[in-house]
């Protein structure tokens, strides 16, 4: 009898985790909060067990996240005893970036791109867990589990090493990294069933409630804070709505739904005719805007 | 979806999720030449099951009209050709993973290129597959990107062949056209080993074939593509092979547990079980296999596990743990196939790290048996290969490593060559049988050993390594250092690289085949001399630093002293001492190093001589002061 689904990607995972345990010499978690990030730490922990993680988590904290996903994020790392490390684009902070006064694309890449490259380096990781899958978006169908990048941190996707079998190439010289996703071959409706079937704890925003929400660019945003100010016309109307992926708030799309348990989300998944990055504006800037990122250094 | 009356409640839908769960996975790739319509093929799939999403398909049709090559139809390779260079070159370069299931199995499907020259992401996708779909073009027939794709797919142990003749329709749907091809197909590939071979003629464009059966081949009885897919029988062979399981770590987090850590390649294991630790050859005991979700009493292939032994054995990263009384192999030596990757060609002799999925080695290409011409699948002779070529050629390793042959197992048969400068991937290998020379000569133990015969001279060998253009002053340094630790008392031997090319070397040119070999001909017989207890001098161009790293390996730590006699190429090409600079300059003398062959200059050298303005006297002083102080 053959592997089950779920069994199948778990074990796949724990063993890239434990080949980039074995062989890099500081490696990183990058946590995001979101779905994928849970996922990820719960098959980290996994595949150590007994043993603690051997790496710390890095979150890239652009401080305009929901606020309950850094009220999460603090939880988790205290009830887990996680080794965790915010940081936060010092410069972007001094300028007082925001996707708001500053457009979404400059915000992400100052925040963000520009944020984790600074992190990276500060910190010389040179193996970073991230928790992309492949079914995301067409650049990253593309991308291998081992994704090296120069000591720019950047990209080039023309120019991917062979990865054959699961026997990864996992040197790099110094100064040099690599980007490694352990969830590659996940789906969406994969990563649900596996929160329900092993009752993964995520963000609350994922499940529907009612919530301020403004309509804007033809996305419903909710204002999570004072910092966002209303346009003309613009008001907020309560709402039952849940987030399919969680980022910056401003720049994140609710759905209107009313699953608000795993199962329901898991039910609404498999009648789904939308792709979750349909929320997503930074995606949406410009044609070929993720592979772009990623040449940049984005995760 | 109206199954979802099904799942009313949270116990209902945990059922039907179980029950999806459990749906057979068939991993298949696209492959074939360029413009055969792998992509198109893969996205007319997708859109005819269903499976892709509202705001994807918008954003396919404005795509369609911007980049798409289908006139005012939907361009459905656009769903798969995600970068940039691709949708504006109209090509595939790497390949893209997409996932789907239909209510019999789950895909998982690679599309990959056709260009000959991203040969390596065909193969990175066809490394996991079960089963290749390779397209041809009807009004093309069998092309010689067919024939490698076939020859790739076959060496890397896939077993079942979909022949999709497509574009069928532009030879208005022909079956001789189409029984032609599959004759073909079917006449060379007659030794490659496939389990089926299944040809079915479909428009990928228009979806005759793909989905359904098409109402425009009356002629065709077989099944569509999707029915093929969904009901080949696919043997799950590694679950009842002997087990194995390659370590990739060790699971430490206190004194009281010591695990092994890996995901079971073959077989299965439990309690109690006798298993073998491959490289020492002990045996032990299964105690427990020891997971997240609590102990199991057994696992099989594909698991990851930690497993904890009863005895106190030396396990590391890198070892096999094997039923005890079915083990793999361990040696130094074997034969494999290898697929080439790199710009840089494949060097017999050339020092490379060889990677299996669990262990990582220096490695050499001993010989280069022959190369497979894609054209008729002969075996040619050759010197070197070079990117996309295929050979089979004995390795050996610094040390040994453990394995099966990759017909047996193809996780522990397989390993990759990575360049030990730039950490690329040059090359893919699967391993055909351990040498008998490796398995039957052992090491000769001498009482005497180097230490012994070092102490009867009162010195500790060493290799003086100097390296530098020719006409740098290296044989002249050579020379007055001889004198010096000669006048010392010291036992000394001068090898030079071109009284050796004389002698032992007279066979070898100065091809870059050639000076590799040359180079581990001087590292050898330098090892030997210093067994015997010697000071050894090498004066020698050694242009690459692969193989000064390959010499420098074969040493004990500190015995290999690498000495970079720097003298600028201008200053080289004045002096001329034997006249070969103006000979080359004047094309008289190919592979000239300097001058129509390159040199790689240390990057580390223990000594680094800088020879203008400092006579050989003074040079040499300062390597015998080194050698003095070390």
């Amino acid at each position: 009898m053959s592997l089950a689904h779920l069994q199948r990607l778990e074990a796949e995972a724990i063993h890239i985790f434990r080949e980039v345990a074995a062989t890099a010499s500081k490696p990183v978690m990058l946590y995001s909060i979101g779905k994928d990030s849970s996922v990820l730490l719960h098959l980290a922990r996994k595949a150590f067990f007994p043993a603690k993680l051997p790496f710390p988590l890095l979150h890239v904290d652009t401080t305009w996240k929901f606020r309950e996903m850094i009220d999460f994020r603090d939880r988790t790392a205290k009830e887990l005893e996680l080794d965790l490390i915010v940081h936060i684009n010092p410069d972007g902070v001094e300028k007082n970036i925001g996707p708001i006064s500053h457009g979404s694309s400059f915000h992400t890449h100052m925040m963000k791109t520009v944020a984790l490259r600074q992190a990276l380096d500060k910190y010389g990781f040179d193996a970073a867990f991230g928790g992309a899958r492949r079914d995301e978006e067409k650049s990253r169908a593309k991308e291998r589990i081992f994704s090296f990048r120069n000591a720019q941190h950047s990209w080039d996707p023309k120019n991917q090493r062979p990865e054959m079998w699961k026997t990864y190439n996992t040197r790099v010289a110094p100064g040099e990294s690599m980007r490694v996703f352990p969830l590659s071959n996940w789906t969406e409706l994969d990563i649900w069933q596996y929160i329900l079937k092993e009752e993964i704890p995520i963000v609350p925003l994922y499940f529907a409630a009612t919530r301020p929400v403004i309509q804007r660019d033809g996305m419903l945003i909710m204002r999570d804070d004072e910092r966002m100010p209303l346009a003309d016309g613009e008001s907020v109307e309560e709402r039952l709505v849940r987030f399919r992926t969680l980022g910056c708030y401003p720049l994140t799309g609710a759905i209107e739904s009313d699953a608000a348990t795993v199962p329901d989300i898991v039910r609404e998944m498999l009648t789904a005719r939308t792709s979750e990055r349909q929320g997503r504006l930074i995606d949406k800037d410009e044609a070929g805007s993720m592979e772009k990122k990623k040449r940049e250094g984005y995760f | 979806m109206n199954a979802l009356a099904f799942a009313a409640t949270s116990d209902a839908l945990k059922e039907y999720l179980a029950e999806q769960e459990q749906k057979p996975l068939l991993r298949f790739i696209t492959c074939g030449s360029v413009d055969d319509g792998k992509s198109t093929l893969i996205g007319r799939l997708l859109y005819d099951t269903k499976l892709i999403f509202d705001d994807q398909l918008e954003a396919l049709e404005r795509d369609s009209v911007r980049h798409g090559n289908a006139g005012d139809a939907i361009d459905f390779s656009l769903l798969l050709d995600g970068l940039e260079a691709e949708r504006e070159q109209g090509i595939t370069i790497d390949v893209a993973y997409r996932y789907f299931a239909t209510s019999e199995r789950r895909f998982i499907v690679a599309d990959t290129p056709g260009h000959e020259e991203y040969t390596r992401n065909m193969a990175t996708g066809a490394s996991t597959a079960d089963l290749a779909i390779l397209l041809v073009d009807s009004r093309q027939g069998i092309l010689q990107q067919t024939r490698r794709h076939a020859y790739i797919a076959s060496l890397l142990g896939i077993r079942h062949i979909v022949l999709a003749v497509n574009k069928i329709d532009l030879v208005n749907y022909d079956e001789t056209v189409f029984e032609t091809i599959a004759n073909d197909f079917r006449f060379f590939t007659l030794d490659f080993g496939f389990q089926t071979i299944t040809a079915i003629p479909i428009s990928a464009r228009y979806g005759d074939n793909v989905t359904t059966a098409s109402q425009n081949m009356p002629w065709y009885q077989g099944p569509s593509l999707l029915g093929h897919l969904e009901t080949v029988p696919i043997a799950d062979a590694d679950l009842n092979r002997p087990f194995r399981l390659p370590v990739q770590l060790v699971i430490r987090p206190h004194l009281d547990f010591r695990g092994f850590a890996g995901q079971i390649a073959a077989g299965r294991v439990s309690v109690g079980d006798r298993i073998a630790v491959t490289k020492s050859g002990h045996t032990s005991t299964v105690r427990s296999i020891v997971t997240a979700d609590g102990n199991l009493t057994s696992a099989a292939q594909g698991q990851a596990v930690t497993l904890v032994l009863d005895d106190e054995v030396d396990v590391s990263r890198g070892d096999l743990l094997a039923a005890a009384e079915d083990r793999p192999q361990l040696a130094d030596q074997f034969m494999a196939h290898l697929v080439w990757f790199s710009s840089e060609p494949m060097m017999p002799g050339r020092s490379y790290v060889l990677r299996t999925e669990v262990d990582s080695v220096p490695a050499t290409i001993t010989a280069l048996k022959y190369q497979v011409d894609i054209n008729n699948f002969s075996h040619e002779a050759s010197k070197s290969l070079h990117m996309n070529e295929i050979g089979v050629c004995n390795i050996a390793t610094q040390s040994p490593i453990a394995f099966d042959s990759y017909k047996d197992n193809r996780t522990t048969g397989n390993f990759v060559l990575i360049d030990r400068f730039t950490n690329a991937t040059v090359g893919a290998g699967m391993i055909d049988h351990p040498l008998r020379r490796a398995t039957n000569i052992q090491w000769q133990a001498l009482d005497i050993n180097k230490e012994a015969r070092a102490a009867l001279k009162h010195q500790k060998p060493a290799v003086l390594w100097l390296t530098g253009y020719s006409g740098a002053g290296k044989s002249t340094i050579a020379n007055t250092l001889e004198k010096l630790l000669h006048a010392q008392g010291k036992h000394t031997y001068v090898l030079d690289g071109d009284n050796v090319r004389h002698g032992l070397n007279r066979d070898l040119g100065f091809t870059a085949e050639d000076r590799v070999e040359n180079i581990r001909r001087m590292a050898e017989v330098a090892k030997l001399m210093t067994q015997a207890g010697l000071i050894v001098i090498v004066s020698a161009i050694s242009p690459f630093r692969s193989e000064r790293l390959m010499a420098r390996d074969l040493f004990d730590e500190g015995d290999f002293i690498e000495i970079f006699v720097d003298t600028p190429l201008s200053e080289c090409t004045k002096r001329d001492p034997k006249g070969l600079y103006k000979k080359a300059m004047a094309g008289e003398l190919q592979n000239f190093t300097g001058i129509s062959s390159p040199y790689e200059e240390p990057e580390n050298a223990e000594i680094h001589l800088r020879t203008v303005n400092h006579s050989p006297d003074e040079l040499a002083l300062r390597i015998a002061q080194y050698l003095a102080e070390r």
